[in-house]
């Protein structure tokens, strides 16, 4: 095998409750910001919703925005603002080659129509016949795209010209660390040159907030921190659109990139989840990168959802290493398939500003921070299954 | 560093099929699959499964056999997946029973909580008034089902899998609409070339035929509605074809460098010699009308194998029979074969198995491998009225015995998706 290439991270398109963009994220992490919450749309649960954004600048064709749920403009939206900033949008000779590997969740339902139809079922006495008559006249013929998982992907090609390749992850949190790592590990190897990765959740949907009820998964009532002493357990689901431009330095200089930061590496895991495991597989997982990062110049941006008992765990785990510790979800909530790129895109912010974002006031883990930062490893613990870790540099 | 004849021409290593697994309406396994794909028999059906009443089509190759109670899309999936890999992991003889030497690449329909879920949420909601957000989620608070939460998770059939067969590292569940199978393949393609692993297993399954999804890709207009006889319903490249029929199935493909295989001893089966994708900026289900996408994933197929189109014996088409898709699959194939076009067997596994969607690309290479092991190609059947704009040889309504030595498959899938396969029977 020939030598490993670097791979760069060249651009970055962000958007979430926070807002807009990387510098405004920056700001508002820097300042330590109260997350903006909401526990009024569904019944106490804690969501992030996505902070006032204009469509129309990314994605300018209105019927482009109707053929697409939320979740997949939020995520073609930050695509554009991920192209733009790497300096390649509207460049149809390197999108044209331009790989793409998107992690995804599937279907956003129409709630109105769903709930109009199941008050009508609940007082028929032909509900199955009523079910396909009501399915063909109230279902929108291109909802279905609009929900398919692959679809984020095909849109991103039909409004931003991304189209030297199409690959899309499904799977909650560790399709989001699979995506990187094999965008990466391609790049790297020299299958691509330049690749498009990203994610997109959308809070504001009942259908998702629902199957995490099931399961007592989510946190209700007032928000607090993730690794916070005595916290429920329970996740708050966030409004995340990210995008990352990965490319090989050779093709970044040949264009006249800059880097904002180096993807070292990620590692995808999948622990066996018993009372325990994490906090196992997680420290042999995190001490495998320490050899690699200088620890008097390396901080830790955790993904932790705040799910019991692997959040426990993780601080344990994370604790061991010595290293200052954030955790993303008390900033933006947690965003499933996008927390791992959204941990990724905020620690190559800190790595280009040599520094870590504000602690958060009463976690004992946050208390520690470092400067000059060169290094963040970034943890993902999945809410159920699905763990991994990155390793991002600072170039120069 | 492999021997030289472990490697291509590119000096990497070489990838071979050495263990496959098939399900489909047609039957389970693959030697019930493959007699019944040579003699050109239909596994389209009347649908039995969810009442269809009303519905414009009432026909789908479902698998029905496994459960004889209601599950979900998943829990389906799941099931087929698992008999297609036991069959794929036994023929390769690869591994002891928990312990799979790679990672798994599964495409997976995309799930989510299924209509008998949300009807079971709204029979216990407040009757006095309508069915509403807040009280979908205080019953759905009071039930706690954590086996409806991982039934409804993406993530779940690969990790079942995963936990089942010991394969290793975090599993990759993925969609590419129809073409998905084939990017299961691929992605195992590149794992083993970049040196990653010597072993992959890579699956495709689908068991998402109920009557919401019937009702969406009927909306579409994607699908035919020739329910009477169902088994003459799938017509590709018929000159009155209306449309595909959805259909379930899992194909398991177990993937090893030749150098891994032939110092085990392994038998080989096939060589994944190419793979080649381009993604379709024109439209969300119609491809672009110059048929550029669909000639480039071709293209760059046919360059990754380092082979001309000159080499390539039978195309195992896409061949959906939908009226846009066979029509673009011929732009495509005759602008990548020139004059030859007509000479090249091409045939549709869709004609009888009908449309497998996620499985489908993994299902075809399947039958694509087959074909080059038996000398034998499947025809396309319900050929009764050929398109005079789609002058192909298109195996009509009878197998055939050929000389194949490679052979590509197509897999094209709405959100601009294409994928193409160089296949080959074992290096000499």
């Amino acid at each position: 095998m020939a030598a490993e290439r670097d791979t760069w991270i060249t651009g970055i398109g962000l958007i979430s409750s926070l807002g807009e963009g990387s510098e405004p994220h920056w700001k508002r992490l820097v300042e330590g910001d109260a997350p903006v919450v909401d526990n009024k749309l569904f019944s106490g649960y804690i969501v992030h919703p996505l902070a006032k954004i204009d469509f129309d600048r990314q994605i300018p064709k209105k019927g482009d925005q109707r053929q697409m749920e939320p979740w997949q403009r939020i995520g073609t939206y930050a695509a554009g603002l991920a192209l733009s900033d790497a300096g390649i949008a509207g460049n149809a000779e390197i999108l044209g080659r331009t790989d793409m590997i998107i992690a995804a969740a599937g279907g956003e339902r129409d709630t109105k129509v769903d709930t109009a139809i199941l008050t009508d079922l609940r007082g028929s006495n032909q509900p199955d016949a009523l079910l396909n008559a009501r399915l063909q006249s109230d279902l929108r013929p291109t909802l279905f795209l609009a929900q398919l998982s692959n679809l984020l992907a095909g849109n991103i090609s039909i409004v931003h010209g991304v189209v030297g390749s199409s690959r899309t992850f499904m799977g909650e949190e560790g399709a989001g660390v699979s995506a990187l790592k094999v965008a990466q590990a391609r790049i790297a190897a020299g299958q691509s040159e330049i690749s498009l990765v990203g994610s997109a959740y959308n809070s504001e949907r009942l259908d998702t907030l629902v199957n995490h009820i099931f399961n007592n998964l989510l946190l209700k009532g007032e928000f607090v921190p993730v690794f916070a002493p005595n916290r429920p357990t329970g996740f708050t689901t966030a409004s995340v659109g990210v995008f990352l431009v990965l490319e090989s330095s050779s093709h970044a200089q040949r264009r006249g990139a800059q880097p904002i930061a180096r993807l070292a590496r990620v590692r995808a895991a999948n622990f066996r989840r018993q009372p325990g495991a994490v906090e196992a597989a997680l420290t042999s997982l995190v001490g495998d990168s320490m050899a690699e990062v200088d620890a008097t110049a390396a901080a830790v941006i955790s993904m932790a959802t705040g799910v019991e008992p692997a959040t426990s765990e993780e601080a344990r785990a994370l604790t061991k290493t010595g290293l200052p510790v954030r955790a993303l979800a008390s900033r933006l909530g947690h965003g499933v398939e996008a927390a791992f790129p959204a941990g990724i895109a905020v620690a190559a912010l800190a790595v280009k500003a040599g520094r870590l974002f504000a602690p958060m006031p009463n976690v004992p883990i946050e208390e520690k921070t470092v400067t000059p930062l060169r290094q963040v490893i970034v943890t993902c613990v999945g809410h159920w299954r699905g763990e991994g870790l990155g390793v991002v540099e600072a170039v120069h | 560093m492999a021997a030289k004849e472990y490697l291509d021409s590119a000096g990497r290593p070489v990838v071979a099929a050495t263990g496959i697994g098939v399900v489909t309406s047609l039957g389970q396994g693959k030697e019930d699959n493959w007699s019944k794909l040579t003699a050109g028999q239909s596994g389209i059906h009347y649908i039995t499964r969810f009442p269809t009443d009303g519905l414009r089509t009432r026909i789908a190759g479902t698998v029905d056999s496994l459960f004889d109670r209601p599950v979900t899309a998943s829990e389906l999936s799941h099931a087929f997946a698992r008999l297609a890999v036991r069959e794929a992991v036994a023929e390769s003889a690869i591994n002891g029973k928990h312990e799979f030497p790679g990672p798994l690449f599964c495409a997976v329909p995309p799930v989510e909580i299924e209509w008998p879920a949300w009807r079971a949420l709204a029979a216990e909601c407040d009757p006095a008034k309508p069915v509403d957000v807040e009280e979908l989620i205080r019953v759905a608070a009071s039930k706690r089902r954590p086996d409806w939460h991982v039934n409804f998770l993406i993530g779940a059939v690969a990790e079942r899998l995963a936990e089942e067969f010991g394969t290793r590292g975090l599993p990759i569940s993925l969609s590419t609409a129809c073409a998905s199978g084939a990017s299961a393949i691929q992605l195992g393609l590149e794992a083993i070339r970049r040196g990653e692993c010597d072993a992959a297993l890579c699956v495709g399954t689908d068991g998402s035929v109920h009557e919401e999804a019937l009702v969406r890709f009927s909306l579409l207009s994607a699908l035919s509605d020739s329910n009477d006889p169902p088994e003459a319903a799938a017509k590709p490249f018929s000159k009155n074809r209306d449309g595909f029929v959805m259909a379930e199935g899992a194909g398991a493909i177990v993937l090893e460098s030749l150098a891994h295989a032939k110092a085990r001893g392994a038998r080989v089966l096939g060589v994944i010699s190419g793979c080649g994708e381009m993604a379709d900026s024109f439209h969300r289900t119609r491809s672009s009308p110059d048929g550029k996408p669909i000639i480039g994933c071709m293209k760059n197929a046919l360059v990754d194998a380092a082979v001309t189109p000159e080499q390539i014996d039978y195309i195992n088409a896409h061949g959906t029979g939908t009226p846009e898709n066979d029509k673009m699959e011929h732009v495509g194939v005759a602008a990548v074969f020139g004059e030859r076009v007509k000479q090249v067997p091409i045939s549709s596994n869709k004609s009888m198995i009908g449309h497998t969607l996620t499985a489908a690309g993994a299902i075809e290479t399947i039958f694509t491998l087959l074909t080059i092991a038996h000398q034998r190609i499947p025809p396309t059947i319900n050929y009764k009225i050929p398109d005079p704009a789609i002058p192909l040889d298109v195996v009509p309504n009878v197998a055939r015995d050929a000389k194949v030595h490679r052979a590509i498959s197509n897999s094209f899938g709405f959100g601009g998706q294409n994928v193409c396969l160089v296949l080959a029977g074992e290096p000499a």
